[in-house]
């Protein structure tokens, strides 16, 4: 595979919880393609968010796990780093403004909407006032939650629908000017109309960065992404193009579990 | 049909709760009904407390001393108490090992459940010296009770912060992290206001008991009547002028003690009412 075209790249990777003995995830090898969605499906409890957690290494924030192999994040000059070996908390934080992380549950701070959008800037150290504005605004534009929020910015984001608040955050991570958005199941909590504008959402923000999507949903998979993987027991089944994985899978457990039989 | 029970029983302790608290001001509102007719508000800002030399049953009285030695022991114990306490929490919640939560914790509820007189003791016998030795003075006073006062409620209000600041959802602080926040920065701007309202409850909370503490205060601030003029010096509370004089008092003295306890009474009350209609009832969503 061309390597011009990867954003990150998971190799031979392993994971192992805390207090755990059996790996929870073995030998896992997953490019990540830029500027393209690729969803990871495979019934509950397979590892999906254990790997997505990995690759912005969240996983930390918990003593003693262990990992084993390499997840390399490619920068724009071409040079590749692997993330598995950042220590510093420094570090860490960069590597989280690049890669950033939307979740289940939507996660507004207890803070005005305005504040939510510009609290990752700020951390960042950007403190101009106009150049913060400016980017709040383009970033709830390019939620597509600006129309929703422009009057009342300084009121609690607590205050918006779970749907809203869920593009607020979407939003609040965009500001950063990400290479790479880690969703996980970032729409199973919301109802399908919220649904449909976050998947419409998503298809425009490829433009901008690379998006990997932790799905439950076959259907979501399927209209979405462009790259799928399948995992199952803390293996990766098989990767591919969206279309083969769901067309014309070649692994006799990936069409098992596409056509329903098990999951 | 239990449900209904439960309901009629929950009313009728709600109402009696409130019939008893009416009682309770009633009562202290009418036995100072003579002292409040003779002082007024002026009662406040006189720190004169003496009974006729002929007449027992007259004399002047003034509630300011007491006032002003409930108020800044109070005050003391405050400052010293709420950074520690915040501490104590944000320690168990976000800093320490999994293997010291559990022991600190125990720990914590335990110096809670001391009695109050107990505290009292060891400050006096113990801790009395210490300060003495270390701000001068003469051992019991205003800072003596102050900071004795502050271990008393340190417990209490840690225990209050730290369970507010466990509700924070863990998928919330994981947000923050993954926009690149720090420890730090994660306590600031998520775990502190999103547990506001627990921890404003606890300080509030943990205000009324240090106001009305009798036991320990009435063995550490020397309980003279005395307007203190440095921080180590002696003086007295209105709750340790109440156990104090209530057996002697009568006439006059007796109705200025009735109206100190009412000001007592209403502080108390107010600030628990804030505490619980402002802040602990306001939903932290
Ligand atoms: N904090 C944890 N400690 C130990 N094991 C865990 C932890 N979180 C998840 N696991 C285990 O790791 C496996 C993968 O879980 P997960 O990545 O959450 O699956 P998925 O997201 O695909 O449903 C499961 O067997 C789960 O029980
Ligand atoms: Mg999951």
């Amino acid at each position: 595979m061309n390597t011009k075209n990867l954003i990150m790249e998971v190799k031979d990777f392993d994971f192992t919880y805390a207090g755990v003995d059996d790996p929870s995830l073995k030998q896992i090898n997953l490019p990540i393609e830029k500027n393209k969605i690729t969803a990871m499906i495979g019934p509950s409890g397979c590892g999906k968010s254990t790997l997505l957690r990995a690759m912005n290494r969240i996983h930390d924030l918990y003593p003693g796990n262990k990992y084993g192999g390499e997840i390399n994040l490619y920068r724009e000059n071409g040079e590749k780093e692997n993330i598995l070996n950042l220590k510093k908390e420094n570090d860490l934080i960069r590597l989280r403004q690049d890669v950033g992380m939307i979740f289940q549950k939507p996660t507004p701070f207890p803070m005005s909407i305005y504040d939510n959008v510009a609290y990752g800037m700020k951390l960042a150290g950007v403190k101009n006032k106009s150049e913060l504005e400016g980017r709040v605004e383009k970033a709830l534009k390019d939620a597509a939650i600006w129309k929703e929020t422009k009057d009342r910015l300084n009121s609690s984001a607590l205050g918006l629908s779970g749907g809203q608040q869920q593009r607020l955050c979407i939003a609040r991570a965009v500001a950063l000017k990400p290479d790479v958005m880690l969703f996980d199941e970032p729409t199973s909590a919301l109802d399908p109309i919220s649904t449909g504008a976050i998947e419409e959402l998503l298809a425009e923000l490829k433009k901008d960065v690379s998006v990997v999507i932790v799905t439950h949903n076959m259907q979501q998979a399927s209209r979405l992404s462009d790259y799928t993987a399948f995992m199952y027991l803390g293996d990766l089944i098989e990767y591919d193009t969206t279309d083969t994985i769901f067309m014309n899978p070649n692994v006799k457990l990936t069409e098992d579990y596409i056509t329903g039989r098990f999951g | 049909m239990g449900g209904k029970l439960f309901k009629n029983f929950s009313f009728f302790s709600a109402t009696l709760s409130f019939f008893i608290l009416i009682g309770i001001f009633s009562i202290l509102f009418t036995y100072a009904q003579d002292s409040i007719r003779e002082f007024g508000f002026d009662f406040l800002g006189s720190e004169i407390w003496e009974a006729d030399e002929d007449d027992e049953e007259i004399g002047i009285f003034g509630g300011y001393i007491p006032v002003i030695g409930t108020m800044l022991s109070t005050l003391i114990a405050m400052v010293i108490a709420t950074p520690l306490a915040m501490g104590i929490a944000i320690f168990l919640t976000e800093i320490a090992h999994k293997t010291l939560v559990k022991p600190v914790s125990i720990a914590i509820e335990l110096l809670a459940a001391i009695p109050s007189i107990i505290y009292g003791m060891w400050g006096l016998f113990y801790f009395a010296p210490i300060v003495q030795s270390t701000f001068g003075g003469q051992g019991v006073g205003l800072l003596t009770a102050g900071i004795v006062l502050a271990i008393m409620i340190i417990p209490f209000m840690a225990a209050i912060t730290r369970d507010a600041m466990n509700t924070v959802p863990d998928v919330l602080k994981e947000s923050a992290y993954a926009m690149g926040a720090t420890k730090f920065e994660v306590i600031k701007d998520v775990i502190m206001p999103y547990s506001k309202g627990g921890i404003i409850g606890s300080i509030i909370l943990a205000l009324g008991r240090a106001l009305g503490e009798t036991m320990a205060v009435a063995f550490l601030i020397g309980s003279v009547m005395a307007i203190p003029s440095s921080i180590t010096d002696p003086t007295t509370s209105i709750p340790v002028l109440l156990a104090n004089n209530f057996s002697e008092a009568q006439g006059l003295e007796m109705s200025s003690m009735y109206y100190l306890a009412l000001i007592l009474f209403v502080v108390s009350f107010a600030i628990i009412s804030v505490a619980k209609f402002y802040f602990l009832g306001k939903k932290v969503k």
